[in-house]
């Protein structure tokens, strides 16, 4: 077992090691090791049932872990699992908002599960609902707003009690492209302004805009683990789809000239693209992130 | 404190938009016990020196008391299975104690509203009882009993529909035969020692006495008091399993 000093401890906001969990005899989780720094924001991508939401909910403390270690903070979410909470703000996959009520009492209820006091709890709520464009909507009920407007609710009611860590579960499933593009923007201010991001995703695209470092995940375990450029220069910068029959076959090159005296010796057609995540993720496991 | 307050506050709010329907579902099954057990077979029938009436009204206010109490578990899954919002009280910094706690004073809070509802319905039948201290507290003794154990179901069931089973496999049989409609010594004594262990029919035997303006026994306020208390840990044991 690894151990920190108390200066390394402070430049690691969440520190997992040999993280285990199982369902049964189900292996969700098969030793997971990884630190985030503090201000990082850091992605876990992987496909569907790879693992992702469970990890996130093993470091937000809704599902217990089977083996290994997990701190956050400073904190250990098996011995100190309140003192973890405090630190965290979660934004799950799901829309888990009270929707026979109104925008102003979700959020009061969450800053009075937080312990804010009521003058502090209001002032928040106004910052918050400024901050996400929502200030004329406090009084709505939830089940009035659209799904991208609940989400923005969400990651609001998140931020309420300033936590130092906020963990996205696939933050923008089913929502189309421009809310999506807001809900980026709005990820990245929260980073700016000092807050740690944990967010897990199927989408190339959100992870290769948003991620400081990515992580690889399938099966349960971390194949690959590093920025989104370094992870993408290990292919090379561009690459070429030839289409085989059925099959696809993706080369790599490091530079364009490269790429297209390839295709001119080759008689079929070619699509030159640069190299994305997805090429990555697919040369480590085989398979595809979606 | 603050995290009971909250999931409290929350169950409260929910019932204040809610609460003409609330209401309405509150008072329909009483009226009509009332009117057909009570009004047309009332006169009709005697209990002792009471008509039916008066034996009938401290039993509905017994069952009501149960079914109010225990239906709290059905919005408890409802916010977990449908809502998810069993999640957001999982990733508060509150303990398990002040989730059951602010969940089981939901559910008492709701058999009272029931309680007056049903006052209020048989005041124009005339009927004139006792509402003194034992009454009400024979009515939070038995709503803790069934908020804490329908708390602790509703953290142990897998789906709604598991909810519904267990509604109809202990709510239901208990509602008949816990001495809300019949007097219970009037039966063999095996069936009087079998039906015993039922906490309505101490609970019955509680609130009518109190309500008939008879001395009441202590042991079954006590015995409520028990069976409640472990429920409420049960719950409180409870709440892990929900998790995961």
């Amino acid at each position: 077992m690894r151990e920190y000093t108390i200066t390394q401890i402070q430049t690691i906001m969440i520190s997992i090691e040999d993280l285990h969990k199982s369902y049964g005899k189900t292996q969700a989780l098969n030793g997971i090791h990884l630190q985030v720094e503090p201000g990082e924001l850091f992605a876990f991508l992987g496909p569907n049932g790879a693992g992702k939401t469970t990890t996130i909910r093993i470091l937000t403390g809704l599902t217990r872990l089977t083996g290994g270690k997990v701190n956050i903070g400073g904190s250990d979410i098996t011995t100190d699992p309140i003192a973890v909470k405090r630190l965290c703000g979660i934004v799950p996959q799901h829309i888990n908002l009270d929707s026979e009520l109104s925008v102003y009492e979700n959020l009061d209820i969450h800053g009075r599960l937080f312990a804010l006091s009521s003058d502090v709890r209001k002032q928040k709520i106004r910052e918050l609902l400024e901050y996400i464009e929502l200030a004329d909507r406090e009084k709505d009920l939830v089940k009035k707003l659209s799904g991208g407007l609940k989400r923005r609710v969400m990651i609001a009611r998140a931020l309420l009690h300033e936590p130092k860590v906020l963990f996205l579960d696939e933050p923008t499933v089913g929502l189309d492209a421009a809310i999506r593009r807001r809900i980026w923007a709005l990820i990245k201010r929260v980073q700016r302004d000092g807050t740690t991001v944990f967010l897990t995703t199927h989408y190339i695209e959100e992870a290769e805009f948003l991620a400081d470092r990515v992580a690889f995940i399938d099966l349960g375990a971390i194949k690959a683990i590093d920025t989104p450029g370094k992870l993408m220069e290990q292919l090379g910068v561009w690459a070429l789809d030839q289409i085989n029959g059925d099959d696809m076959e993706t080369r790599y090159f490091t530079t364009r000239k490269e790429a297209a005296a390839y295709s001119a010796s080759k008689d079929t057609g070619f699509t030159l693209r640069r190299v994305n995540l997805e090429d990555v993720f697919l040369s480590i496991t085989g398979k595809k992130v979606l | 404190m603050h995290g009971f307050i909250a999931v409290y506050l929350r169950e409260l709010l929910i019932l204040k938009y809610r609460l003409k329907r609330q209401l309405a579902g509150m008072a329909v099954s009483p009226l009509l016990y009332l009117v057909t057990f009570g009004y047309a077979m009332g006169d009709v029938i005697q209990i002792g020196e009471q008509s039916y009436l008066h034996f009938l009204i401290p039993g509905l206010v017994a069952m009501s008391s149960m079914t109010q109490a225990f239906s709290i578990a059905t919005d408890i899954n409802v916010a977990r299975f449908y809502w998810n919002i069993f999640e957001e009280f999982q990733a508060a910094p509150i303990t398990n104690l002040s989730y059951v706690a602010g969940e089981v004073l939901a559910g008492m809070t709701r058999a009272l509203m029931a309680i007056v509802v049903i006052l209020l319905l048989s005041l124009p039948f005339g009927v004139v009882l006792h509402y003194g201290p034992w009454f009400w507290l024979g009515i939070v003794c038995n709503s803790f009993v069934f908020s804490s154990l329908a708390v602790a179901l509703a953290m142990l069931v897998k789906s709604h529909a598991d909810q519904s089973l267990l509604t109809n496999f202990i709510i239901t049989p208990m509602a008949f035969l816990g001495g809300t409609f019949f007097p219970v010594e009037k039966l063999p004594v095996w069936a009087q020692m079998l039906l015993s262990l039922l906490p309505l029919t101490h609970a019955s035997r509680a609130i009518r006495a109190s309500a008939l303006g008879e001395s009441v026994l202590w042991w079954d306020y006590v015995l409520l008091l028990s069976i409640g208390a472990l429920c409420f840990w049960f719950a409180l044991s409870s709440v892990n399993k929900a998790r995961d």
